[in-house]
């Protein structure tokens, strides 16, 4: 029995090639979205943000990771060493993992050779995706536990329950989608869209996955795993340097991937709205300029709400998404059914 | 709930005795706050269908606030290239004068200034004018004069007790040095013509 099928398979030697280049290209794109982040909440703040480093501050995230590297590699004496080092490793690595994911465009024929813009097309598209990000929990409980810190403790605690109540409402809202487009597959789901994109029939899904998404990479309002003012910067208050880089880096390509699966999902992936059909090679850009969309989202919502309660996030969680997620999986599937 | 109390065991003579239950047990009434008490509204409880709503419509709301600050220009004063404006009154560094006719000190030497001062920072010495060697107006002029701005409070006293309007304070705020002996300003600093680095508040700004 086959757990997943891949939908289109190329030579191993373009595989290697594509994952080179969606690393490259992923790993380029997570301190531009550092810095939009900074400057953005800088002028949401009616100040400029970052400005020194380069022109406009453009050298602001090399500066910062350049500091983060060169710094000496150290450990508290409580620490669990071997799960202190693993920790950040994890996060990264699942990380990168679920942005292989994202298709920035069909197969296209790239000098008479068919490559597919995207990772891998597997036949169980979400389902990997839910995978790495419950993998990726581990990241921040180990590191939170084995930095021998009450503080990271309490935040990986805070992550734990967390993860346990958004994901479910996560993975309901995309249910929807799934029912109404028949597939798994991510690039499935975008060419369901070709009549319509699943945000205007699935708002509430949208509406849902984008909340319990904010959960989900510990963004705010949703970022008690952090809480940095009351936990200290929570999981990785012990760390620093490069593994706190990781973790930084982490956090931030966990928000260009749900970008991006928002875009595939919700926002009709590569496809243009008014029967606007541009050449393949357009595709990888519309996507990328929809999870910009996506990302500015995110951090427009940072910059608004506050932080919760941790027994608000807790009763939002299971008392509002839970049910508004349920109730919209069952309206899905008896339109789906009527309608078929 | 009297049921269920165990019975109470004897008191040792000469305890205080405890007031016996009034007949019928005890009425429980509902507490009136009065009238002048105002009722504050409650958010409703959470969970309830109408908080979701409205902590919904409230962050739509937020949202549109927020998206209005992006839209305003920053309000940050970029200050090393930009500094802040001071108003007229601003006491910044001290200045001495001279008489713009005759060239001559203000100053006299009288030693008011560094009465007056509650922080101990102004140093007079006092040297008699000689007709060959005429510095002030008055019979005397300040042979020292040295503020210690590391220790001036910027109060403006001096300014007050001067009979002669010989000292005043500036609009300059810039006086941070690497070295203490640095911020003692002899007369010849504050004689000089300071470089106006500070601009102006304007009217009613």
């Amino acid at each position: 029995m086959t757990l997943a099928v891949v939908g289109y398979y190329e030579e191993w030697w373009i595989q290697v090639l594509k994952a080179i280049v969606i690393f490259a290209v992923g790993l380029q794109l997570v301190p531009v979205v550092l810095l939009a982040e900074r400057k953005l909440l800088g002028r949401f703040q009616a100040r400029y943000g970052p400005n020194r480093v380069g022109p406009y501050g453009a050298l602001q995230p090399l500066a910062d990771i350049l500091k983060l590297l060169t710094k000496e590699q150290f450990r508290p004496s409580t620490s669990v060493g071997f799960l202190f080092a693993l920790a950040p490793l994890i996060s990264i690595v699942t990380a990168v993992a679920a942005f292989a994911l994202i298709p920035f465009g069909n197969v296209q024929n790239i000098f008479g050779t068919p490559v597919g813009l995207y990772g891998v097309d597997v036949s169980i598209g979400p389902l990997y995706l839910f995978a790495f990000g419950a993998i990726a929990f581990y990241g921040i409980m180990l590191g939170g536990w084995s930095s021998g810190s009450k503080y990271s403790f309490l935040g990986a605690m805070r992550g734990a329950a967390q993860l346990i109540s958004y994901e479910v409402a996560q993975g309901l809202a995309l249910v929807g989608v799934i029912m109404t487009a028949q597939t798994l597959s991510l690039t499935g789901i975008v060419e369901a869209q070709k009549g319509m994109w699943f945000i205007v029939p699935q708002l509430f899904g949208f509406l849902i996955f984008l909340t319990a998404s904010f959960a989900e990479t510990n963004r705010a309002p949703f970022d008690l795993t952090e809480a940095d003012a009351e936990l200290v910067g929570g999981y990785n208050t012990e760390y620093g340097g490069g593994r706190f880089a990781s973790y930084y880096f982490a956090e931030y390509l966990n928000v260009l991937v749900v970008s991006g699966i928002v875009t595939t999902v919700f926002l009709g992936g590569w496809l243009l709205p008014f029967g606007i059909h541009p050449p393949g090679w357009v595709d990888p850009f519309v996507v990328l300029f929809k999870m910009a969309l996506v990302t500015f989202l995110f951090i427009w919502v940072r910059a608004t709400l506050p932080r919760l309660r941790y027994d608000q996030l807790m009763s939002f969680g299971w008392k509002v998404l839970l049910p508004l997620a349920t109730l919209n999986v069952l309206v899905t599937a008896v339109l789906v059914v009527v309608t078929h | 709930m009297s049921e269920a109390t165990p019975p109470a065991a004897p008191l040792p003579p000469g305890s205080p005795q405890l007031l016996p239950a009034p007949a019928g047990g005890v009425t429980v009434t509902a507490w009136n706050p009065g009238e002048d008490v105002v009722e504050v509204t409650r958010t409703p409880a959470p969970g309830a269908a109408r908080s979701t709503w409205r902590t919904f419509a409230e962050t739509l709301r937020g949202l549109k606030t927020t998206f209005g600050r992006l839209l305003e220009r920053p309000v940050t004063v970029e200050y090393p290239e930009e500094k802040t404006p001071v108003y007229p009154r601003f006491r910044g560094r001290h200045k001495l004068h001279k008489f713009e006719d005759t060239g001559l000190e203000k100053c006299v030497g009288c030693s008011l200034c560094a009465a007056a001062c509650p922080a101990d920072c102004i140093r007079v010495v006092a040297a008699e004018n000689t007709p060959e060697h005429r510095v002030s107006t008055g019979e005397r002029y300040a042979a020292v004069y040295e503020i210690n701005l590391s220790r001036c409070i910027f109060c403006g006293y001096c300014e007050v007790a001067c009979p002669f309007d010989a000292i005043t304070m500036g609009h300059d705020y810039e006086l941070s040095d690497y070295d203490r002996t640095d911020l003692i300003f002899t007369k010849e600093m504050l004689l000089a013509e300071p470089l106006e680095r500070t601009p102006l508040r304007n009217e009613g700004e």
